[in-house]
């Protein structure tokens, strides 16, 4: 399990969280068009790719295969303890959450 | 030189006549036996002396792995123009065909990329320019 902070921590990952906001369900081949395209980040696909590996392994990317190809989407379950821990503590069990797991 | 003639490799190569005819539009041009496989080229109506599309046989074992690797990563193998994405987009999906990317903004270029049920992702693209 990759700590959501440092997955958020890469400006091109949060970058492509912007993306996958803006439609979810992405193709790395779309993935790297709007990155390029949108945002002027000329990486690599295999860069953009090991980028996605660990948004996949903090939680906030989950891809699914739909035949022959795989699509990439936004999960953002692991966001809702950061926002119970700071903006809405009435809602938590007053436990810090997540670091023990990360 | 000149471009006049470029490729997809195809699993099928009557699917592919049938596809690249009936559903994109394209005009069959050329048909020569050819060893077991065809000689098999199509081109635009909008230019039937223009370049040459041949639809060639996908067997080689190299083939399969490399064409299911760019599918799976949503990459096409080519791209065509159109004068309208949107337009192209409401008509193919009409008839059936799969999106992998529906119509989206690339910087001044809109994009879509679809699956040609013979291997491929295909692009097509409209430029301002044109």
């Amino acid at each position: 399990m990759v700590d959501v902070f440092k997955a958020l921590a890469d400006p091109t990952r949060r970058t492509i969280l912007d993306e996958l906001t803006a439609r979810d369900g992405q193709t790395l081949f779309e993935i790297c068009g709007r990155l390029a395209t949108n945002h002027g980040l000329g990486s690599s696909r295999q860069a953009i790719s090991q980028h996605l590996d660990l948004l996949e392994a903090a939680g906030l990317v989950e891809t699914r295969r739909e035949g022959r190809y795989k699509f990439h989407y936004l999960n953002t379950g692991p966001l809702v303890p950061i926002i119970q821990r700071w903006l809405d503590p009435s809602e938590s069990d007053g436990r810090p959450t997540g670091e023990a797991e990360s | 030189m000149r471009i006049h003639l470029t490729s997809v490799l195809v699993d099928d190569q009557a699917k592919a006549e049938q596809f690249y005819t009936e559903v994109l539009g394209f005009v069959k041009k050329y048909d020569v036996p050819a060893g077991g496989a065809r000689w098999l080229t199509v081109v635009s109506p909008q230019d039937p002396d223009g370049t040459e599309l041949l639809l060639e046989p996908a067997g080689h074992p190299a083939v399969a792995p490399f064409k299911d690797a760019l599918v799976a990563d949503g990459i096409p193998y080519t791209q065509f123009a159109v004068e309208d994405v949107q337009a192209e987009y409401e008509r193919l999906s009409a008839l059936g065909v799969h999106f992998t990317q529906p119509p989206t903004e690339m910087g001044p270029v809109t994009t879509a990329v679809f699956d040609d049920t013979c291997g491929n992702l295909i692009q097509i693209a409209t430029q301002p320019s044109l």
